[in-house]
């Protein structure tokens, strides 16, 4: 393949940005347009590149490489497998829905979307979009993350910036500090690396294919593997390090938001496996039990915790800890089946919690509140987006003929295989979450409309509803045919597995 | 004697040289409204000497001339043209300050440091750089205090002028028991006496703390960091921005250079205490920077803890490790310029220096809240601008050279860094002004600073992600030193 | 035609779940255009079911009709489905009872489309329990059938129905959960969920050997108690059946007759298909304490339902007293696997499956059919109300007989096989079953004498609570129940045989 589609993808974010910021600062509709514009280009690109990915042939596939500093073995290396490719597919969705919701109509009523500054808000939306498909598609440590910080600041403007005004200042701080830290703390990790393999096989490399042979002793990987994998976990949002994401997640505005835990979270996972496990096998397997140790508390606690949530975003924020903790419940099992589900989970509940949060979004720009007592009788006001919740709500329950299901059941099947308490204790949760999500939705979406309420709430907008439609595609298509995204991710396993000595 | 080589070796000297005098010979005959144009006239001058050096100056394999007082090799010429550029760019900086600006005597005055700071980074011997420090530093205590109406001005230019005589007079101290130890100043000889002789290690411990103590003035690490924030905050902003790039960045290339070359071999015990001296600047420097609410004192802080950073390259005493100092300095030359650039458009509409008076900026003029992003970001470290390069560099050098503890506390710093960076940045893009009108109030730019802020701007877009060319050069200064 | 020959099975499942999306795209405020729409839809589903009956070969052992299709290769699942005589009959008996209930919702008119969405889609979950040959499959459509139940309950059902339907999901969510863990187990072991495959393999396996640390026997074990609990929330065996009182009264008239009349059955499919040929000696250790929970089930449910003052509440207790039968015969079946008195109290209980599962949805319908027009379940305000409603009570009459076990009518062909399969193999627990037999029908005669008969309550007489005969939709949905009671209790055999011969080859 000579185009070089993985670099038009992740820069064509970047290229949007730097257009819109030169755009004048009134002209906020053809900010909007320029940005649903290259949001729906790179949506088609990465649908293309995903038809187009040869599911049953092993290794990276779109390969491209340019030398950038050969001195120090930094090169641009691009290129996806089985469990980045439906990552860079997502993101590609997720952006583009983002852009729908936060498009912003000046109603008086109704605050939704983006009204102040939009021309900002899609640069710097953009400018992350570019970092997280960066880091999906790196196989140059460097560059990896060099993608990865990108992605950290734009965070902190996004939310202080257009967030909830009463937490916004601490939760961007608190987030951006907390990732921050973790992500250097890998970087000691990383560049320890670095210079290890260069004593061990004399080669001068940040490139990942290369690193995986670079012989690391298993005291190295004992003691190395626990920076590299938390410095990245943190942001994958585990236990005890996610206390940064319910309120990243509840201060955010609703575009936000969907990224935040939609995307950014699988980029800590996804960084966490590619850099910790695939590089640091012998690691992996040493520490795998505190993985999973944590990663249950993580799925139970979460689950808890949402539970008794009287703020509907926080509900969706922490249920997003309970589903990120099975992400990494997966990835502690090393296993084909737990690999597998975690690969299809990061999928599963990025589209499943995108869809949550602009469905909370759109409640809160009209009721202007997001306190679940208060709310009732939504359905009577917007039925499409109350079915879109309670297909997302099915999708976290794992409810069977949704991709939700598709993900946690293998995860479940991993753990079987290593440790069965593990597996009855984070069972735990899926009645707890069944328990918080059909409560919640019968108390907000359906009873009595409060009086208050009656007569100024609107239904949501077109675009809305294709955001919500094409979410719900996504979770009802990988639900009853998995073999559009299973065999796929497979590949990916099996070569993890390779890494891992061929367990 | 005066070959060609020797020549080309002084050849940005004799250019800014030549400068200086058509300066002082033009500027007469400009009226007083005219005289800012000493700006364009000086910028101009100097980007054209950059060329004519670039083009004619090169150096080939590093050679000693003018009787061994100058080394004419890479490390010096890619210094020299940073410091020339970060005049040209003062330059039109300054052209727009009333009290300083339009007075010839100022770019003349910044040029003479520009010859000092070139003979800095070149030289090779004691003696030479002793006058080459102080020919850098004089022209400085005056520009500091140029404002002779403005208290703080003043007091700047004072304690500079204080504090640099007497630490530069320790330094001399320095260099003389050096000279009595060795007998002589060349430093390269000095390196071969050292090696053969038999310097004990205190002697030369001792020897190392007193020149130290002249050096660690001029790039301000801790505890010779006392005047940098009073001189950053009363001198003209330009100034302080020339003070804290050029100046600095000069006084690293005699460390570099001195440490290096001369003293490798006691190499395990200055480290040490040079990476002691790093984590206690970085640390304090960032401590301090905490509970400012003045941005120019702000950034004097912040300034001193990137010097902290740019030791540890310093500290790594390896090919990467030289590199990696020249390659930050580069890049943090044209962030920090780029960021009291900024502060000086802003002040000099609103006449405001504190954090609180940068509410709501980014609404009252857009590409400036843009360009402030770039400079902070890349100042905490954030990629895709040139800091969050520099900064991994210089962490991989400390690691290769076994210091993970200072590359830890390096990067917990950077952790403090980035929370008031941020917080800086909050004024500026979350709080508004009083009245909500921004539009009324906005913060226009004139061409000189279109054109400085620009080509800064960029500048540290381009190191940040095109960074392999600068790169290679530093690689190819560091080269030199081994 | 040929299509449809060879994807018989597949047509049964989907034709709901595709009628449900249909639906989806019809105009709003059409509430006629979707009763009958769902109604002709359902309909479908039942004919190829006769179809699938009369060409099955009862002479056969195993599964028929088998179909597989590629599902989620990576973990080893397959769509795999078949019929043998015990499922087909929970088949027909589905797809009998759906239409029916489809016809007694014609009075429903608060949001229709999604009323009639939520039924299509319960019923493909049903059936695809029944008809599944994988593991995965069967729990996929285990679940898919709980959410449909959980929003008829809480959306059209009367005044409690928060409760009654968070507390149906909880318990059934609780008890799966057992039954998910121990599928992944299984699955983890074996490699695939292929139910065939799977009796001989977990069959074979090594009792002396480890598995996953433990013994395997200590593993079958926990599995054993995994899976049963499961179904015995389901059934409801007591005493896990307190989420059915409150679900079964609170639920709408239709949602009432599916859950009675088929829900309730999965458990007990779950115990014939998965339980007795998985975990035979299991099951013969524990059938002991199945048949206390039976018997007890069976008297205390007739106990209770004596002492109800509401009518459906009643009626919601003699479900757990006749479901107790069906485990009564399970049990002895388990007990003494392989005998003769065993496949007779097998025979039974799979009957009875069947019979309950009329006469019980008959009974809600009827219980329904009078709160639609009193709009009360209070016992105590009816009273001598044959006159006014001579079809209606003789209807009710019919339907009650069936369900106290009068010879004649099914309930007593299957009671009684039960009864006489189990006396030899548990010959206390049958005999204190008697006593609840006793007493369902001191329970059943109490509701008709306190409804039809005794002094005429004049409130009901005249005026605007005038009572209102039953009418010709509600006569069609009673009248292929009471045929089919009719003619089973009086010639069981075309639906004994298929029992009788599924039966045999089970073991």
């Amino acid at each position: 393949m000579n185009f070089p589609v993985l670099s038009v993808i992740t820069f064509t974010p970047m290229v949007a940005a730097v257009l819109i910021l030169l755009l004048p600062a009134q002209r906020k509709n053809e900010a909007r347009a320029v940005a649903l514009a290259a949001a729906t280009f790179a949506l088609i690109l990465s649908l293309w590149t995903y038809f187009n990915y040869d599911q049953a042939a092993a290794g990276y596939q779109f390969v491209e490489k340019y030398n950038w500093l050969p001195v120090l073995g930094i090169s641009l290396h691009f290129g996806v497998d089985g469990i980045s490719m439906p990552l860079v597919l997502l993101t590609g969705v997720v952006m583009f829905t983002g852009v729908l919701i936060s498009w912003g109509d000046d109603h008086p009523h109704v605050m939704a979307g983006i009204q102040d500054r939009p021309r900002e808000f899609f640069a710097f939306l953009f400018i992350l979009a570019s970092g997280v498909l960066g880091v999906f598609v790196s196989l140059d440590l460097f560059m990896l993350f060099f993608f990865y910080e990108i992605a950290v600041f734009p965070m902190y403007l996004l939310i202080v910036i257009w967030g909830w005004i009463e937490t916004r200042e601490y939760a961007a701080m608190k987030l951006t500090l907390y990732l921050f830290i973790g992500s250097v703390v890998s970087l000691v990790g990383v560049l320890v690396m670095y210079w290890i393999q260069y004593q061990n096989t004399g080669l001068l490399s940040f490139d990942m294919l290369q690193m995986e042979q670079a012989g690391f002793s298993q005291t190295f990987q004992n003691i190395w593997f626990l920076p590299v994998f938390f410095g990245f976990a943190v942001l994958g949002g585990i236990w005890p390090f996610h206390n940064w994401s319910p309120d990243g997640h509840v201060a955010a505005p609703t575009a936000v938001s969907m990224f935040h835990a939609g995307v950014l979270m699988k980029l800590g996972a996804f960084a966490a496996l590619r850099v910790g496990i695939m590089l640091l096998p012998q690691g992996a397997q040493t520490w795998s039990w505190l993985i999973m140790a944590f990663a249950a508390i993580a799925v139970v606690y979460g689950a808890y915790i949402a539970f008794v949530q009287m703020d509907f975003k926080y509900m969706v924020g922490f249920s997003s800890v309970s589903h990120m903790g099975l992400v990494m419940l997966g990835f502690s099992t090393l296993n084909q089946q737990g690999l597998l589900g975690s690969g299809v989970q990061m999928f599963s509940h990025g589209v499943m919690t995108a869809l949550f949060f602009a469905v909370v979004g759109m409640i809160y720009d009209r009721a202007h509140t997001r306190q679940i007592p208060e709310l009732g009788g939504i359905n009577k006001i917007m039925p499409f987006a109350t079915i879109g919740f309670i297909i997302g709500g099915l999708v976290s329950m794992g409810m069977p003929g949704f991709s939700g299901f598709v993900a946690e059941f293998p995860i479940f099947m991993g753990v079987w295989g290593r440790q069965w308490l593990v597996a009855v204790i984070a069972s735990i949760s899926i009645v707890i979450t069944a328990a918080y999500i059909m409560r919640n939705i019968r108390q907000v979406f359906f009873g009595e409309l409060p009086e208050k309420f009656e007569g100024h709430l609107t239904d949501v907008t077109v675009l809305d509803k294709v955001a919500i439609a094409v979410l719900c595609f996504f979770m009802v298509v990988i639900g009853l045919f998995p073999r559009f995204m299973v065999p796929m991710v497979q590949t990916g396993v099996e070569n993890i597995l390779r890494l891992l000595g061929g367990q | 004697m005066f070959t060609s080589t020797a020549f080309a070796s002084i050849l940005p000297e004799i250019l800014i040289l030549i400068l200086g005098i058509l300066l002082l010979i033009v500027e007469p005959f400009w009226k007083e409204d005219q005289r800012r144009n000493a700006g364009w006239f000086t910028a101009g001058g100097l980007l054209l000497a950059m060329v004519i050096s670039f083009l004619f100056g090169q150096p080939g394999q590093p050679v000693a001339t003018l009787g061994g007082m100058v080394r004419f090799d890479w490390l010096g010429f890619f210094f020299k043209l940073l410091f020339m550029f970060a005049g040209a760019v003062t330059a039109l900086l300054l052209m727009e300050n009333e009290k300083v600006g339009q007075r010839g005597e100022a770019y003349l005055l910044m040029l003479a440091s520009l010859i000092g700071m070139n003979l800095m980074a070149s030289s090779a011997d004691l003696v030479m750089l002793y006058l080459a420090i102080e020919t850098t530093s004089i022209p400085l205590y005056v520009l500091s205090g140029f404002m002779l109406a403005d208290e703080k001005s003043t007091e700047a230019g004072f304690k500079y002028l204080l504090f640099g005589a007497l630490t530069s007079t320790i330094m001399l101290y320095g260099f003389s028991l050096l000279f009595g130890f060795t007998g002589t100043t060349n430093i390269y000889q000095l390196a071969d006496m050292l090696q053969s002789g038999d310097l004990s290690l205190v002697a030369a411990f001792g020897v190392l703390a007193l020149i130290l103590v002249g050096i660690g003035f001029k790039v301000s690490i801790v505890p010779f960091h006392f005047w940098a924030p009073d001189v950053y905050e009363g001198a003209p902003t330009p100034v302080a921005g020339f003070l804290s790039t050029a100046s600095k960045a000069a006084g690293f290339a005699v460390l570099v250079r001195l440490f290096f070359v001369a003293f490798p071999n006691f190499a395990p015990s200055w480290t040490l205490a040079l990476a002691i001296l790093s984590a206690v600047t970085m640390t304090v420097g960032n401590l301090l920077a905490l509970p400012q609410t003045n941005i120019k004192r702000l950034l004097a802080f912040s300034s001193i803890s990137h010097a902290g950073y740019v030791l540890i390259g310093a500290v790594a005493l390896s090919q990467l490790g030289a590199a990696s100092v020249v390659f930050y300095l580069a890049a943090y030359i044209l962030t920090n310029l780029l960021a009291f650039g900024i502060v000086m458009a802003f002040s000099r509409i609103t006449g405001l220096e504190d954090l609180k008076d940068y509410a709501g900026m980014s609404r009252r003029s857009p590409w400036l809240g843009l360009m402030m992003l770039a400079a902070f970001l890349s100042l905490a470290g954030m990629p895709p601008f040139g800091g969050f390069v520099a900064k991994v560099f210089v962490f991989a050098a400390g690691i290769q050279a076994g210091y993970v503890w200072l590359v830890v506390i390096g990067i917990l710093n950077s952790i403090i860094g980035v929370y008031y960076y941020l917080n800086a940045l909050k004024y500026v893009y979350l709080y508004r002004m009083p009245e909500q009108d921004e539009e009324s109030h906005p913060v226009p730019l004139t061409h000189p600073y279109i054109i400085a802020l620009g080509v800064l701007a960029i500048g540290v877009i381009l190191i940040g992600t095109v960074f392999a060319p600068w790169f290679s050069w530093s690689d190819a200064a560091a080269l030199n030193l081994f | 035609m040929n299509f449809i020959d060879t994807h018989l099975l597949s047509l049964i499942l989907f034709v709901p779940a595709l009628a449900a999306v249909i639906i989806l795209f019809l105009p709003n405020g059409e509430n006629k255009l979707f009763h009958w729409f769902t109604l002709g839809a359902s309909l479908i589903p039942f004919v190829l079911s006769l179809v699938v009956w009369f060409r099955f070969d009862a002479t056969q052992s195993g599964f028929q009709f088998e179909e597989a299709y590629v599902w989620y290769e990576a973990i080893g699942s397959s769509f795999h489905l078949g019929v043998d005589g015990l499922s087909l009959t929970m088949v027909l008996l589905t797809t009998l009872l759906t239409p029916l209930a489809i016809l007694a919702s014609f009075s429903i008119s608060d949001r229709v489309k999604a009323y009639m969405m939520l039924f299509l889609f319960l019923e493909t979950g049903m059936l695809g329990v029944f008809m599944a040959l994988d593991l995965l499959i069967f729990f996929v459509f285990w679940e898919v059938g709980l959410v449909p139940m959980f929003f008829l309950i809480n959306q059209w059902g009367s005044a409690n129905r928060n409760y009654a339907s968070m507390k149906f999901l909880i318990y059934t969510m609780g008890g799966s959960l057992g039954l998910l863990l121990a599928i992944q187990m299984l699955g983890v072991l074996f490699g695939h969920f292929d139910l065939v495959r799977l009796y001989e393999g977990w069959n074979s396996l090594d009792p002396t050997k480890t598995l996953l640390g433990l013994p395997v026997s200590t593993v079958k074990a926990i599995a054993f108690w995994a899976f049963t609990i499961a179904f015995a929330v389901k059934v409801p065996v007591w005493p896990f059946h307190t989420w059915l009182p409150d679900a079964h009264t609170e639920a709408p008239t239709a949602g009432s007759m599916i859950l009675a009349g088929v829900l309730l059955k999965l458990g007990a499919y779950g115990f014939l298909r998965l339980i007795l040929p998985l975990y035979p000696n299991e099951a013969r250790i524990f059938a002991g304490a199945l048949a206390v929970l039976a018997t007890a089930a069976i008297v205390f449910g007739a106990f209770a339902a004596y002492a109800q003052t509401d009518f459906k509440r009643l009626v919601a207790y003699s479900s757990v007293n006749h479901m107790g039968f069906v485990v009564l015969g399970i049990a002895a079946a388990a007990f003494a696997a392989g005998t003769n008195d065993a496949t007779i109290a097998l025979n039974g209980a799979i009957l009875q499956m069947f019979n309950h599962g009329l006469s019980a949805a008959g009974m809600f319908f009827l219980v329904g059919v009078i709160y639609e027009r009193t709009h009360t379940r209070d016992l105590g305000k009816f009273g001598g109300l044959f006159p006014l409603v001579p079809v209606y009570g003789g209807i009710l009459i019919f339907t009650s007989m069936a369900s106290l076990g009068l010879p004649g009518l099914n309930g007593f062909i299957s009671e009684f096989l039960v009864v006489r399969g189990a006396w030899p193999i548990l010959p206390i627990y049958t005999a204190i079953s008697m006593l609840g037999l006793l007493f369902t029908g001191a329970y059943i005669l109490k509701g008709i004498k306190q409804v039809l008969h005794g002094p005429l309550n004049e409130h009901w007489a005249r005026g605007e609570h005038k009572l209102t005969e039953i009418n010709t939709r509600e006569i069609l949905v009673m009248v292929p129940l009471m045929a089919l009671i009719l003619w089973i209790g009086i010639w069981p055999a075309w639906i004994l045989n298929v029992i009788n011969n599924a039966v045999v080859k089970l073991f």
